[in-house]
């Protein structure tokens, strides 16, 4: 039977609605103790950078600040967030498309779990034992071991297998319910996973045509600027797979425990397909400081980037909407009254609010980043690490926070405490302040010059140097700061797993309702194959020039070099 | 009631959205095609293991191409740019073309709108002209390996009109 409950500050909690069998719930459970350990891995590496680029620290010669750069990196960027993802989508795709996974699906699941672990060790491996410090972007000619770029390969590849399950889940769900809209997260989800199957074919090109075979020795040359742009045909589109499942979180989760509802069928799903045709053509707004690529082509992906903005300013509106909805609706009155009847007290809903507000200026300095000629003034600077560490590292971060702590408890049936609740607000206000601290720092640090990916540099005395240093002090701070957000926040999530008390009733995953009354979405949102079609084109126009001109204009490949 | 017109609101949001994002880009267009502010090109290629016997790379420095005009030569390898100093007019138009010999390099002059990305293979050129005479610092903003953090040049620009004095500090002989 279900039950609603309280929980802190008034949050809505439904218990025993929806228990998964057991297997699955190991799968689930499987991703993320993973992507934790990569998270608690990935952080260790980031004070040790924060403290020691900054001068306050000066490392161990056994270990190297580009090491620990690209551990950092790895573990975070690839690891912690396609681990999250694929349990997040497995276990929402479950739960909205019948309450389970078939049994194929499931080992699909498995199977790629088992190859992204498998890649995840290949890759630390190569990268502690100092094989690989080629940072998380790979960009030859720096050669890395062979071990690196399988590991690589195997996490990406295997990230493709959760996708054949949630997609069976979602087509099994319309075979058996015709005419009827499919669920809202499964249809989130599969739009999310048909654009990381487009993207990741960018990066899978680049590792199985280009750089295995030359790190393997077949072939002695490699085409830089061809590899750079497969690259980032991949590097950017992957920023979306990380935040389109925070998107899921914010439209689909969120609204359950606030009492409110899904106000349409139709916005969310326009967001997402929009994400679907304009995330991947715009890998081109990295490479505004290369050569060998006509200016008409960056401002086309100019031009491209520039649409991709739209979906989220749609869902600004969107979830803003939902939540002064559902202030009303517990009775505000006064035009700002609803934001008092929210639950700040609940971890699991200021973890993604304070994250939607370091969107804003995350978002705002994405928009100058892609800004052709301005970009000219932030390109490789602390700047660009400042930005991603607002956008990735805070808003789909604390977001992810705010799963695992709906998701632990009822995949372990342990109770969510108070305890581990007011953990998790602590966890949050160290982590947003941290944050705060560094990444404005990395922002100013940035238009003054520094640049990012380089350790403790004093350029021989240079006057500038003395402008970076009390900013550099600032960067530091926060990095520590931070360090301890995300301690608490994994002792909380520690205590989740293993020691919080059984809970009475489990804690039912939160998936909201869309309104009654909504009218349902036009069937055009579910022919998959036109929407397809439409993010080929847009491809095929942004890429086709600035790849026959790369490819066409040399034959001088790069031999490998291993300079670390 | 204090009550709001979602779908009216919306809408309203959606053409501030699509004005925002147009007017941006309308800047940035007449920016890079009417007044011609772009940034790194060239279209050159280059063998990236034979960079020292390649025109211009075989003879790195600064050359007078024009009245005042100037091109600046420059290879960039691990971990170092040669030249690593230069001494340039302010107020004259400089005519980078760069090149890396071994891995994936950029230039940046903090201070400037200087921001190249040097690809092997590949050769950068940018055009700018330094305003302010003064000691530059130019530095590699791409990881390239153990040393990156040590790899930079200084650049001298000196006023105008004091045309012996950087001409006779050049690297490399002015004309070619």
């Amino acid at each position: 039977m279900v039950r609603v409950e309280h929980g802190p500050g008034g949050s809505v909690i439904r218990t025993a609605g929806h228990v998964f069998p057991a297997e699955e719930r190991r799968l689930f459970l499987a991703h993320f103790i993973v992507a934790h350990l990569a998270f608690f891995l990935g952080i260790i590496a980031g004070l040790l950078q924060g403290l020691s680029r900054t001068g306050f620290l000066v490392l161990p010669s056994t270990i190297g600040y580009y090491q620990l750069l690209t551990l950092h990196g790895v573990a975070l960027a690839y690891v912690f967030t396609t681990f999250t993802i694929a349990g997040f989508l497995l276990l929402g795709t479950a739960k909205t498309t019948g309450g389970s996974f078939t049994p194929p699906e499931r080992r699909f699941a498995w199977a790629g779990f088992v190859l992204m672990l498998a890649g995840t060790v290949l890759g630390v491996f190569a990268i502690l034992s100092n094989r690989a410090t080629v940072l998380y972007t790979f960009y030859p000619p720096m050669h890395a071991h062979p071990t690196f770029y399988f590991g690589i390969l195997f996490v990406l590849f295997g990230s493709w297998l959760p996708g054949v399950s949630l997609f069976s889940a979602y087509r099994r769900w319309k075979n058996a319910h015709p005419g009827e809209p499919s669920p809202l997260f499964a249809y989130m989800a599969v739009a999310t996973y048909i654009m990381w199957l487009i993207a990741t074919l960018g990066v899978l090109v680049e590792l199985v045509v280009q750089l295995i075979p030359w790190s393997l020795g077949w072939v002695p040359r490699i085409h830089v600027g061809a590899a750079r742009t497969f690259f980032w045909f991949f590097g950017h589109p992957v920023v979306y797979f990380w935040l389109l499942p925070a998107y899921i979180y914010w439209y689909v989760n969120l609204p359950r425990m606030i009492g409110g509802e899904i106000f349409s069928h139709l916005l969310p799903r326009l967001t997402f397909l929009l994400f679907l045709l304009y995330s991947i053509p715009v890998g081109l707004h990295h490479q505004f400081g290369d050569p060998g690529i006509a200016p008409i082509w960056k401002f086309v992906q100019t031009t491209l980037t520039f649409f991709v903005v739209i979906p989220t300013l749609l869902t600004v509106f969107t979830v803003l909407a939902t939540f002064e909805a559902a202030g009303r609706g517990l009775g505000a009155t006064r035009p700002f009254a609803w934001i008092r009847k929210l639950p700040w007290q609940d971890a699991r809903f200021l973890a993604p609010v304070a994250g939607m507000l370091f969107f804003i200026p995350g978002g705002a300095g994405g928009i100058i980043n892609a800004s052709y000629q301005l970009n000219t003034v932030v390109h490789n600077t602390l700047w660009l690490p400042g930005h991603f560490h607002l956008t990735l590292a805070t808003t789909v971060v604390l977001t992810y926070f705010a799963i695992t702590f709906w998701a632990v408890p009822a995949l372990t049936g342990r109770a969510y405490t108070s305890g581990a609740n007011r953990a998790g607000i602590a966890a949050v206000l160290l982590w947003s302040t941290g944050m705060l601290l560094m990444s404005t720092a990395m922002h100013v640090l940035g238009v003054l010059g520094e640049p990012r990916r380089t350790a403790f540099a004093t350029y021989a005395g240079a006057a500038i140097v003395e402008r970076w240093a009390p900013w550099r002090a600032l960067l530091a701070g926060g990095a520590v700061l931070l360090f301890l957000g995300a301690l608490v926040y994994l002792a909380a999530v520690a205590y989740l797993f293993l020691f919080a008390p059984r809970a009475e009733a489990i804690v039912d995953f939160p998936i909201g309702d869309v309104r009654k009354r909504a009218p349902p979405p036009p069937p055009i949102l579910e022919r998959w194959g036109l929407w397809v079609a439409l993010a080929v084109a847009l491809i095929l126009i942004a890429y086709t020039g600035p790849f026959i001109e790369l490819l066409t204009q040399t034959k001088n490949g790069a031999p490998p070099l291993r300079t670390w | 009631m204090f009550r709001l017109d979602w779908p009216k609101l919306e809408a309203l949001w959606m053409k501030v959205s699509l004005g925002t994002m147009a007017t941006f880009l309308v800047t940035i267009g007449v920016m890079a095609f009417g007044m011609d502010v772009h940034t790194a090109d060239g279209r050159q290629t280059i063998d990236p293991t034979r960079v020292d016997e390649t025109p211009p790379f075989d003879r790195p420095g600064l050359y007078r191409i024009g009245p005042d005009a100037y091109r600046a030569v420059v290879v960039a390898r691990v971990f170092t740019f040669n030249p690593d100093h230069l001494v340039l007019p302010a107020g004259a138009r400089i005519e980078f073309v760069m090149t890396s010999a071994d891995v994936i390099h950029g230039v940046s002059i903090p201070g400037t709108n200087v921001n190249l990305m040097l690809i092997p293979g590949q050769v950068t050129t940018y055009t700018t002209t330094f305003k302010r005479p003064g000691e530059y610092l130019l530095l590699c903003n791409e990881y390239c390996g153990i040393g990156h953090h040590l790899m930079m040049g200084r650049w001298t620009v000196v006023a105008e009109g004091g045309e012996s004095a950087w001409s006779a500090s050049s690297t490399a002989p002015a004309g070619q």
